[in-house]
């Protein structure tokens, strides 16, 4: 509390100093080690971009040159602050609407009170210093904006920042938690799309949030799945299977068939095959079982379907055939076994079929007439061989009828009969 | 009856006269004659152009919202609509061609000299509108690379010193390509070009007719043999007028004219986009010269050469003819070589790159 005190209250003086004279920097600069780093990191760091500097947050005075008044407690100098007090020293600010209103009017500040809910800051409440704090994710001395690509909270270096800890075999063993998380992150379907330059697709805070990071509960995974996949949780929150995956004994509403970290790009060897996920709980031959061999049948017809017509329409657009309306009309299609896959999430059968009957009639419809198109352009090159052949016979026709009026001589005028 | 018939249309048309011409008109025989088809090519694939272009207004709708629709349409659901675009594409495409190729031939031999200043110059006249139908005709099916290559043409025609951007916004109907451009194009391509260019056709024909062919200086015209131009040269000119017509059908069968995709204002300019490629030399070299030589901004400098070298070549007949009204005949010649080189190369070379 008192240090938030004098860091508040020398925020004019500091905010004056980082325009001005700023000794902290002058003399950290020009020693050597590990003293002299923070003075050269200080540079990238968004705060002394905006006017900020090392008094901020340790205190003291950057205007004196004498280092026993400038790192002085009676300036409110603190020193390199304890990690448990590292939270409270940067909620000073971040936590206090008015300043944080000076730069970034939309800032939220609520950072520090989701913090203390975290598993983070339970335990660092608990006395637990191992755990992460502000300055862990978001770096020290060179903190940059989330939205900087160098910031290690940015959603692409997430990853790696939250696994620099939690795939630490050695620093997690004593929490009894796995360390594969960010390795079956690395395999997953939202990983290929984030490294893809996709900042949409989840990474570690979209499902376990950030400032107040923790492992969401079992009951609830489908509504963290369905905040990005509405339509999908929808569904299943009104199937057979949502009491029984969600319950306390299930396990886990979505990740009960799609895992959790390691998600992969679903198909239809989850519901039928070696690898199928239904066959764990539907044994072969149960209704289930059959139910699920359905299902993928359905989906691999109309997918196969929708390729054929696509390779057909593909080579008729080669040759130079116009088939563009029946290329939008296979989108339709390929919307269709979208709202398929969609659908296989209610766990009706008859649900899925109605997606699965119109997507086929699309196949059908635009299949007949990429043939029609590739059976024009055959026609079109037999008129064309028909057509040429007449016009050689009628230009051999006006070359004998030429030769023939000229066979005399006639038809030309010798320079002197010329007129 | 059929005599009786012809007696009285000749009463009212003339038409023994019009006869008694063409038993009369007679084309040079000598090395160079196979030149003089060009320009009936030329014709012909005009009135190719009038045909199709007449059968294609009849499912056309010159709309930014049914403009390509009504392409596709016919493209897809009108008998032979398919036949009738191609043709008329690939003809537009060969009837430029053929009026460059046309005349080349005229300056290599010296056709322009005495008293054939005004058929030369009707002529520059008629393949800058051949340009212009190209130019307007693009725009028409309303797709994505035809709405972009329109922007970037009317901006080039934008950069024009003082001038430019009145014609850029009266091209445009307004700042930027859009409805009012569409219309306006529509106008040009099926009214105003058509118009200016049958009569011009007319009096190219006719300054034809009045001079007769010419013969290229190093051949004596009192001392070359003559090839009555009916049936003779006729029948010769319809063996070449069949040949050009097999060509189109080939293409438009073989290499249908692409629609793509309906244009986009709101969608970024598709890649590599360029015009046609008879515009290509100029857009390469646009794309060469820097943005700014010396004091003058590149792309001005650029328009102004292009202006320049089109003013000088139709200049001709003034600065290509002595004052004994003899042609300078290596002058012109070197001159049409390197222009003609400069346009090969720079065509291919805006292509390819």
């Amino acid at each position: 509390m008192r240090l938030a005190a004098i860091a508040v209250l020398l925020l004019p003086a500091s905010l004056l100093a980082a325009s001005a004279k700023d000794t902290c920097i002058e003399c950290h600069t020009a020693m050597d080690g590990a003293i002299q780093k923070p003075a050269l990191l200080i540079h990238d760091d968004i705060h002394y971009a905006n006017g900020l500097s090392c008094a901020n947050c340790h205190g003291g005075d950057p205007t004196s040159d004498d280092p026993s008044l400038a790192m002085s407690k009676a300036k409110g100098f603190i020193g390199k602050p304890k990690r448990a007090a590292i939270p409270q020293l940067c909620a000073n600010c971040h936590s206090n609407p008015d300043f944080m209103r000076r730069y970034r009017p939309q800032q939220r500040v609520d950072q520090f009170e989701l913090y203390k809910t975290s598993v983070h800051g339970k335990r660092l409440a608990s006395g637990d210093e191992n755990v992460a704090t502000c300055i862990d994710c978001h770096s020290v001395h060179d903190i940059r904006a989330v939205k900087n690509p160098l910031a290690p909270v940015y959603p692409v270096r997430l990853p790696a920042t939250c696994g620099h800890c939690h795939a630490d075999a050695k620093k997690m063993a004593k929490y009894g938690i796995p360390t594969n998380q960010l390795e079956q992150y690395y395999t997953s379907v939202h990983w290929a799309e984030l490294k893809k330059g996709d900042l949409g697709a989840p990474n570690c805070a979209s499902c376990h949030g950030n400032h107040g990071a923790k492992p969401p509960e079992v009951a609830s995974v489908a509504a963290v799945c369905g905040s990005c996949h509405v339509l999908f949780a929808q569904l299943y929150d009104k199937s057979v299977h949502e009491p029984i995956f969600s319950g306390a004994s299930g396990g886990g509403g979505c990740i009960t068939c799609h895992s959790n970290h390691g998600i992969q790009q679903p198909s239809t060897a989850m519901l039928v095959g070696p690898k199928a996920v239904c066959s764990s709980c539907h044994e072969a031959g149960t209704e289930g079982a059959k139910t699920a061999a359905q299902m993928a049948q359905w989906i691999d017809g109309l997918g196969a379907a929708l390729k054929r017509s696509d390779a057909v329409l593909s080579e008729a657009d080669k040759s130079g055939m116009e088939v563009s309306e029946a290329q939008i009309r296979l989108d339709d299609g390929r919307e269709n076994l979208v709202k398929a896959r969609l659908a296989l999430h209610s766990f009706q059968p008859e649900e899925m079929h109605k997606p699965i009957e119109a997507g086929m009639k699309i196949a059908a419809e635009t299949l007949n007439a990429g043939e029609s198109a590739l059976h024009e352009k055959n026609v079109r090159r037999v008129g064309l061989a028909v057509s040429v052949f007449f016009i050689a016979i009628t230009v051999l026709a006006i070359r004998l009828v030429i030769r023939r009026l000229e066979a005399n001589g006639s038809g030309y005028l010798e320079p002197s009969k010329s007129s | 009856m059929a005599e009786k018939t012809l007696q009285w249309l000749d009463d009212r048309l003339g038409l023994r006269a019009i006869g008694e011409l063409a038993e009369h008109k007679t084309v040079p025989v000598h090395s160079a004659t196979r030149w003089y088809y060009f320009g009936g090519i030329t014709l012909f694939l005009f009135g190719i152009q009038l045909i199709t272009g007449t059968l294609l207004l009849f499912y056309y709708r010159p709309t930014v919202a049914e403009g390509f629709d009504s392409v596709r349409f016919i493209m897809t659901r009108v008998e032979f609509g398919w036949l009738i675009r191609s043709i008329h594409s690939w003809s537009a495409n060969l009837l430029i061609f053929t009026a460059f190729v046309h005349m080349f031939s005229v300056v290599f031999t010296h056709a322009y000299r005495p008293p054939r200043e005004l058929t030369w110059a009707s002529g520059i006249v008629l393949l800058g509108l051949a340009l212009g139908f190209g130019f307007s005709g693009y725009l028409l099916p309303w797709n994505q690379i035809s709405y972009f290559a329109t922007k970037v043409g009317t901006d080039v025609a934008g950069s024009t010193p003082v001038i430019g951007k009145a014609i850029a916004r009266i091209l445009r109907g307004g700042d930027d390509v859009g409805a009012p451009t569409l219309t306006r194009f529509f106008a040009l391509h099926v009214m105003v070009l058509p118009l200016i260019a049958a009569t011009l056709i007319g009096v190219h024909i006719l300054l034809v007719q009045k001079h007769g062919m010419s013969t290229p200086p190093w051949i004596s015209s009192s001392g070359v043999r003559q090839m009555k131009f009916f049936p003779n040269f006729f029948l010769r000119e319809a063996m070449v007028w069949y040949g050009a017509l097999a060509v189109l059908g080939a293409l438009a069968a073989i290499y249908p004219w692409e629609l793509g995709v309906k244009a986009d204002p709101f969608a970024s300019a598709p890649k590599g986009i360029r015009p046609e490629w008879y515009f290509l030399a100029q857009f390469y070299t646009l794309k060469l010269i820097p943005s700014r030589v010396w004091v003058f901004e590149g792309e001005l400098l650029g328009i102004g050469g292009f202006g320049a070298v089109a003013a000088g070549w139709a200049l001709i007949p003034v600065w290509g003819v002595d004052r004994a009204g003899q042609a300078r005949t290596r002058l012109v010649t070197g001159v049409a070589i390197v222009l003609a080189a400069y346009l090969a190369v720079f065509t291919y070379l805006g292509y390819v790159k």
